[in-house]
C-alpha cells in the first residue's frame, strides 16, 4: 500500500522536501548535542527538564485523537466517524512516535536507553510509561493496518480485531494517566503533586487531539477529493467543547485547592507562573496568553452558532491547540522546577539548537502523518470514484 | 577402588580450585563489595548517618569539606551556575530548612550557612523513580549511582526534594584542573552526587569531609549502633532533618 505515497503532485513533493529539510537540520543539531552533551540546551541544575519533556507531555495528549473517534464509532455506533477513525489512528501513530523521540533526545546517554527494558524497574513510572506508550503505538499500527487493508480490498475486517479495538480505548486512558503519574507522584515537586493532574491530562488531551484532527480533516478536504463530512467535523467540535469545559473546571479545582489552602510550597510555583518572582517573569506572558486563549476558545465553543460555523471553527481549534500547547508544552514542566528545592529561582528558556532539534522531531511526525494520510486519502478517493 | 595417588591429587586440587573460585563467584553474586575481600578493616555499618553541628559551621566561613570532597572525587568546576556539579555545598538556613524558617528566628540560628549534601535517605525518592535501577540503596543505607547504567534521564533529580544531585551537562573532565587517579572521572550525560565516601569506608576510613573539618563539626557513624558516634552526638540535643514531613527519612541530622 506504501506505493500510494509515491505518487503525488508538485505541492505534495514540495511539502515533503520542506519537511525532510527540517528533519536534516534537526538531525545536524542533534549530532551537535550528542557530541557536546545536553549543556547546549537551556536546561540547568535547577531546571532539569525543559522543552523536550514538555513537548513529549503535550504530544501524549494529541495521541488521544484516536480514541475520541474510535469510542463513539465502535461503542455508540456513531456512523459519521466511520470514515475518519483511520485519520485519528494515523495521527495517534505519529504522535506516539514523536513522544518517544522527544524522550530519546532528552537522554544524557541515549545509547543506553534500552537499559529501561534490560533492567525493568517496576517501581519507576518511566518504565510503565514506556510500556503504555509502546503498547498504544502497537495497538494503533495493528488496528489501522488490519481495518484499512480490509477496507481497501472492499471486505469486512476480521472479527478478532474488534476486541483489540475495544482494548485500545482504556489503553488510551492509560497513556495520559501514566504520563501524569510521572509527575504527580513526586513529593519533591509540589506543583505537580496533585491528584487532578491525570484527569486534567485526559481532559486537555480530549480537547487538543480532536482539535488537531478537525484541522487535519479540513485540510484533507481542501487538498483532496476525500471529504470527511460536515457531520463528523461538527461532532468533533462538540467533543472539543465538552473536553475544554471539563478541563477548565479541573484547572479551577487545582487553583482553588492550591491557593485557598495557602501552603507556601504550593503557592510559590503559581506565583512564579502568573506573577513572576522578583525579576524572574519569563513565564508570565505565556501563562496569561494561554489562559486567555483557552477562555476565549471555550466561550466560542459553548455557543452552538459559532461552533458549528465551519469558517470560524478552524480558528477556535487553533486557539485550543495553542492554549493547551503553551500550558503543557511550556508552562507545566518548567514551573515545577521554579523555585528549586532550596528556593533558588533559575529561569529557563530553550536555546537555538534545542529548538531546531524539537522542530526536527515535529518534522519527523509531519513526515509520518503526511505519508499515512496520503495513503489513506488515495484509498478513500478510489472508493469515491 | 583403585585410585592412583596422582589421580587423587589431581581431583582434590581441582575440587579445591572450584571451591575457591566458587566462593569468589558467590561473593559477587551475593553483592558484597569486591573490595571487602581484600581490605580486612572495612568499616561495617547498617545505616550510615551524619550529624552536623551547625553552630560550628555558621561561625566559620570555611569550605575545607567542600574542597577536599570535590578534589578527591574529581568533581568538576564550572563557572556557569546552570552547569554546576556539586556533591557538598553551603546553603543559608531558609533554603536548607524552608519549613523550619520563620522571620522571628534568632540571627544566631539563621545566620551563616550550613553544609548540604545527599541525605542518603532511608526511603529515597530518587531510587523509587530511577527507570533502570542505576541508582540504588546499599545494605548499609548508602544511596549510590551506577555510572555505567545511568541513561541520563534526570528523573532522579526531579524526584529529589533536596536538590542533592548534579547532572553532567558537558564533559566533566573539561572542568578539572587535575585528575586524582585514585577515583574515576565521569562521562557527560550521567547524574552524580555524594556517596558518603563509600570507597573510603571500604578501607576503614571516615568520609573525607568529616576528616577534613578543622572544627570537628561533622560526626559520622552507624545509626543502628547505639554506641556509635552519631548516636552519642544526638544525645541531649535538638537535631532537625531537612523536609522530614516528606517521609523519606534523611540520614543527615542538623543540630541547631
Amino acid at each position: 500500500m506504501l506505493e500510494k505515497a509515491l505518487t503525488g503532485g508538485k505541492r505534495y513533493w514540495t511539502w515533503l522536501a520542506v519537511v525532510v529539510a527540517v528533519i536534516v537540520i534537526g538531525l545536524v543539531a542533534y549530532l551537535y548535542q550528542l557530541r557536546e552533551g545536553l549543556g547546549i540546551t537551556g536546561m540547568s541544575r535547577d531546571v532539569t527538564w525543559g522543552f523536550y519533556i514538555a513537548q513529549f507531555t503535550f504530544m501524549v495528549g494529541v495521541a488521544a485523537s484516536a480514541v475520541m473517534v474510535v469510542l463513539p464509532y465502535y461503542l455508540h455506533n456513531f456512523k459519521a466517524f466511520g470514515k475518519i477513525t483511520i485519520l485519528g489512528e494515523f495521527l495517534a501513530i505519529s504522535s506516539v512516535i514523536m513522544c518517544m523521540l522527544f524522550i530519546f533526545v532528552d537522554m544524557g546517554q541515549p545509547a543506553r536507553v534500552f537499559n529501561v527494558l534490560l533492567h525493568p524497574t517496576l517501581h519507576s513510572m518511566m518504565f510503565w510509561d514506556m510500556m503504555s506508550l509502546g503498547g498504544y503505538l502497537f495497538l494503533n499500527i495493528l488496528i489501522s493496518r488490519v481495518v484499512f487493508s480490509a477496507e481497501a480490498k472492499g471486505i469486512a475486517p476480521p472479527k478478532w480485531i474488534k476486541p483489540i479495538i475495544i482494548l485500545s480505548i482504556p489503553w488510551a486512558v492509560s497513556i495520559h494517566t501514566v504520563t501524569a503519574f510521572l509527575y504527580s507522584g513526586l513529593s519533591a515537586r509540589p506543583f505537580w503533586m496533585t491528584a487532578i493532574l491525570a484527569p486534567r491530562f485526559l481532559a486537555s488531551a480530549f480537547a487538543a487531539g480532536p482539535s488537531i484532527l478537525i484541522l487535519l480533516c479540513l485540510l484533507v478536504r481542501k487538498v483532496s477529493r476525500f471529504d470527511p463530512g460536515d457531520k463528523a467535523i461538527r461532532k468533533l467540535s462538540e467533543i472539543v467543547a465538552y473536553a475544554m469545559a471539563v478541563n477548565f473546571f479541573f484547572v479551577l479545582l487545582e487553583l482553588f485547592t492550591g491557593l485557598y489552602s495557602g501552603i507556601p510550597q504550593h503557592i510559590e510555583h503559581f506565583h512564579y507562573l502568573f506573577l513572576g518572582i522578583g525579576s524572574a517573569t519569563g513565564l508570565v506572558p505565556w501563562a496569561w496568553s494561554s489562559s486567555i486563549l483557552m477562555v476565549v476558545a471555550l466561550v466560542m465553543l459553548l455557543l452552538p452558532k459559532v461552533r458549528t460555523n465551519l469558517r470560524i471553527l478552524p480558528w477556535i481549534c487553533v486557539m485550543v491547540v495553542l492554549g493547551l500547547w503553551i500550558d503543557k508544552g511550556i508552562d507545566l514542566i518548567v514551573t515545577g522546577f521554579v523555585p528549586s528545592p532550596v528556593g533558588t529561582v533559575t529561569e529557563y528558556s530553550p536555546t537555538a539548537p534545542e529548538l531546531l532539534i524539537t522542530l526536527g522531531v515535529y518534522a519527523i511526525g509531519a513526515l509520518i502523518i503526511t505519508v499515512l494520510y496520503k495513503i489513506g486519502i488515495a484509498v478513500r478517493e478510489a472508493e469515491a470514484a | 577402588m583403585d585410585v592412583k595417588r596422582r589421580d587423587f591429587l589431581r581431583i582434590a586440587g581441582l575440587g579445591a580450585g572450584l571451591g575457591i573460585g566458587g566462593q569468589a563467584v558467590w561473593e559477587v553474586v551475593k553483592g558484597d563489595d569486591v573490595l571487602a575481600s581484600t581490605h580486612r578493616e572495612k568499616t561495617e555499618g547498617k545505616r550510615w548517618a551524619m550529624v552536623v553541628e551547625t553552630a560550628k559551621c555558621r561561625a566559620h566561613d570555611c569550605t575545607d569539606c567542600i574542597t577536599i570532597c570535590h578534589k578527591i572525587h574529581n568533581v568538576p568546576h564550572f563557572d556557569d551556575p546552570k552547569r554546576e556539579v556539586k556533591w557538598i555545598w553551603r546553603q543559608g538556613f531558609e533554603g536548607a530548612f524552608p519549613d523550619q524558617f520563620n522571620e522571628f528566628l534568632d540571627e544566631d540560628i539563621t545566620g551563616g550557612s550550613v553544609p548540604l549534601m545527599c541525605n542518603h535517605c532511608d526511603n529515597p525518592g530518587c531510587v523509587k523513580v530511577c527507570p533502570t535501577g542505576a541508582t540504588f540503596k546499599r545494605e548499609d543505607g548508602i544511596v549510590v549511582i551506577d555510572m555505567h547504567r545511568c541513561i541520563g534521564c534526570r528523573y532522579c533529580m526531579a524526584g529529589c526534594p533536596y536538590g542533592s544531585r548534579s547532572f553532567n551537562w558537558q564533559d566533566p573532565r573539561k572542568g578539572l584542573d587535575r585528575i586524582d587517579p585514585e577515583y574515576p572521572t565521569r562521562t557527560k550525560g550521567v547524574v552524580e552526587k555524594c556517596t558518603f565516601c563509600s570507597e573510603r569506608l571500604a578501607v576503614g576510613k571516615l568520609p573525607a569531609c568529616v576528616e577534613a573539618c578543622p572544627y570537628k563539626a561533622l560526626t559520622f557513624g552507624d545509626l543502628a549502633d547505639k554506641g556509635s558516634d552519631v548516636r552519642k552526638a544526638l544525645k541531649g540535643v535538638y537535631a532537625i532533618r531537612r523536609k522530614q514531613s516528606l517521609g523519606l527519612g534523611p540520614s543527615i541530622f542538623y543540630i541547631v
